[in-house]
């Protein structure tokens, strides 16, 4: 498709393990991402979900050339950024920024609002009509703030606001494309629900593109277009919301959507569950052939021999993995349906 | 009831702060029968960590102010002395924390630990002690017993430093268990293998447990009775299946409808407006009233008069002026599926 924003090809990022005191040697490199590809459209979210170290917020930092990835190739808006310098990226950062999980460590606290969400316009050079403080008042009311705490500091604000200070800081100069990094799970459930909200108007208002990390299936099945999930440095099935929870394919999919407790006594009580076995491998020593074979209920020889590629088994529905009508025919699926509905 | 293992009344716990008196949990009740689970559920900043620590003793201090009742098997814990109550502590009540690698002590093997947890209180040899908690890791899931009691906490993953702290509670086979936010820190595939494992040793060993979370979804899971709690006190204590389907406080409503369901439809979420109060100088009136989108229903007194928690059901109790009519215009009670 030609109105992608960002486009994603065989993205891989290794971190070099070194041992020694003296002489720093190489013993062995962590995959955090292994072959990642995928692409998120104009206006679009994309959920990248997954449980921790599966190498989501990698994805994300690579993606926004915050670390350089090992191979692989990064397109935005047309343009392969990969190997891009600094100085080169400088103009396209007003069209890519991040929201972060913290919000109490990504903001400075010896500035005050207003410097913080005037930043991108000074970095950028970016004189706007009316100045910048009226204009960033604007923003800080657009995002539910009041105007009037330009000149305080973050320290004076709770979780929630200071999320809505870094929302304010990302979409100052209305960019194509934000990557959220976990941007609501240090908050609590009703001002989780708040900023969800503030997010989703303000994709509709400027037409924004999301690359949306979270580990959280129920958020991300909220603000999703489509969804991608990965594991252990590799995306296991990507296909539209819907699809998703109603017709996924993976068994590990399925394995995350049945952990996911759901708040109704009666409809939780019934369900029946997979509860996967063992932890996640590490990833500095991934399992040979499928990385999700030593937890995998349908494990087979050929998953533990051969490593399933991630292919378009429907249009628009990837899959990684060598038994996707097995998925059908289990008792999760037929149990699944009243989860589901 | 015979078979309550702990009872609390009354209970309050304020803080001195160079800001001022922080009334961190104010005039709570609460008791739990061998073998039930009590949920209690709030956002962080609502007194429902604190509560528990003060329930198992672990709050002391010239800062510190507890008041109220706290009845454990019989004994009243408030005003006992810390000798008394660490003798119950670790036996017949224990707690386990929401990060397992802080609640580990960094430089023991695991085996050192739980072999201490056992011989404080019981006479039983290194040998037997180790036995024991060889056992004990084996009930708890864990797959190689021998090299996880050889490790250092910092060894083990998230989930098996979790099953450790399960061990090593359960090790004397407590009456009483607290669990505070046990599996907040886990990833979802590991949190159903220890909610899953908390609910089995539950069945075998008959333990109450006081599950402090503020995941809605996994209070709907474990929990046989539920209680609220906002600005520091409970305000809706009720049966789980009561507290989703027939909820009767304004907050508790915001509460269900902020969180995303996995399986419910497209509709905007209907977030609570505004965020938590500060427990110094709490004002007059209901602690949620400057929240509350239901508050003009009522007029003056949300904000002059605060209310009591009163019964609106069968073991059902709300803090709320609305009249009963009111709650259930507003919200009818969903017909059990």
């Amino acid at each position: 498709m030609s109105n992608h924003i960002i486009k994603v090809t065989g993205l891989t990022k290794h971190f070099p393990i070194s041992a020694g005191i003296f002489r720093q040697r190489q013993t062995g490199v962590v995959r955090a991402l292994d072959g990642v590809s995928f692409e998120v459209n104009a206006g679009e979210t994309l959920g990248l979900v997954g449980e921790s170290g599966c190498g989501k917020s990698t994805a994300g930092r690579t993606i926004m050339r915050l670390v350089d990835s090992t191979s692989g190739t990064i397109e935005f808006d047309g343009q392969d950024i990969t190997h891009l310098t600094k100085r080169e990226l400088k103009p396209l950062r007003r069209d890519m920024q991040m929201i972060f999980q913290d919000p109490f460590s990504s903001l400075n606290p010896r500035q005050t609002i207003g410097d913080i969400v005037s930043a991108p316009f000074r970095v950028q050079g970016i004189k706007p009509q009316g100045g910048v403080q009226k204009t960033v008042q604007e923003i800080l009311q657009r995002v539910g703030l009041n105007p009037e705490h330009y000149n305080r500091y973050p320290g004076d604000f709770s979780g929630g606001q200071r999320q809505r200070i870094g929302i304010a800081r990302a979409i100052a100069l209305q960019p194509k494309l934000i990557v959220c990094d976990e941007p609501v799970s240090a908050l609590d459930v009703s001002i989780q629900a708040q900023v969800l909200n503030l997010l989703e108007d303000i994709q509709q208002e400027f037409g924004i593109a999301y690359l949306f990390i979270a580990h959280d299936l129920s958020v991300v099945r909220h603000i999703s277009d489509r969804v991608a999930v990965m594991y252990l440095g590799k995306i296991m099935e990507l296909t539209g919301k819907q699809e998703l929870y109603t017709g996924a394919l993976h068994p590990y999919t399925h394995a995350l959507m049945s952990a996911v407790p759901i708040a109704d006594p009666d409809k939780e009580r019934s369900r029946e569950r997979i509860i996967l076995k063992g932890d996640l491998p590490s990833p500095s020593n991934p399992p040979s052939g499928c990385v999700f074979s030593t937890r995998c209920p349908k494990r087979t020889d050929l998953c533990v021999q051969t490593v399933p590629e991630l292919r378009e088994i429907k249009p628009g529905h990837f899959l990684a993995c060598h038994y996707p009508e097995a998925a059908s025919t289990t008792a999760h699926r037929a149990s699944g349906t009243d989860f589901l509905n | 009831m015979s078979n309550q293992i702990l009872s609390v009344e009354n209970l309050s716990v304020s803080f001195k702060t160079e800001d001022g008196i922080v009334r961190a949990v104010s005039g709570l009740s609460y008791s739990v029968s061998a073998g039930k689970t009590l949920a209690v559920v709030g956002e962080s900043g609502s007194g429902k960590s604190v509560s528990s620590l003060a329930v198992m003793g672990l709050l002391s201090g010239s800062k510190v102010n507890i008041t109220g009742e706290v009845h454990f098997d019989g004994k009243q814990l408030i005003g006992a002395s810390p000798e008394e109550v660490r003798a119950l502590r670790g036996e017949d009540m224990a707690m386990i924390f929401q990060d397992p690698l802080s609640a580990l002590h960094p430089f023991y093997r695991i085996s050192a630990q739980l072999i201490e947890a056992v011989q404080v209180h019981r006479n039983l040899s290194n040998d037997e002690a180790e036995k024991l908690a060889g056992k004990m890791l084996d009930r708890v899931g864990i797959p190689s017993v021998d090299r996880v009691l050889r490790a250092y906490p910092h060894e083990l993953s998230g989930g098996m430093r979790q099953r450790v702290m399960i061990a090593m509670a359960l090790i004397n086979e407590p009456k009483l268990l607290i669990a505070d936010e046990p599996t907040t820190a886990l990833d979802v595939t590991v949190q159903a293998q220890i909610l899953e494992l908390l609910r089995n040793l539950q069945n075998d060993f008959n333990t109450a447990i006081v599950l402090i979370t503020h995941d809605l979804g996994v209070v709907a899971d474990m929990s046989d009775e539920v209680i609220v709690m906002y600005g520091g006190s409970a305000v809706e204590h009720a049966p789980v299946r009561e507290l989703f389907y027939s909820p009767q406080m304004p907050y508790t409503w915001g509460l269900l409808d902020s969180i995303p369901q996995i399986s419910g439809t497209d509709d905007r979420l209907e977030p609570i407006p505004g965020s938590p109060p500060s427990l110094i100088n709490v004002p007059a009136g209901c602690v949620f009233a400057p929240r509350c989108i239901h508050k003009s229903e009522v007029g003056e007194r949300c904000s002059t008069e605060y209310p009591e928690l009163l019964s609106v059901g069968v073991d059902h109790q709300a803090r709320c002026h609305l009249s009963t009519q009111q709650r259930n215009s507003i919200r009818p009670a969903k017909a059990s599926p």
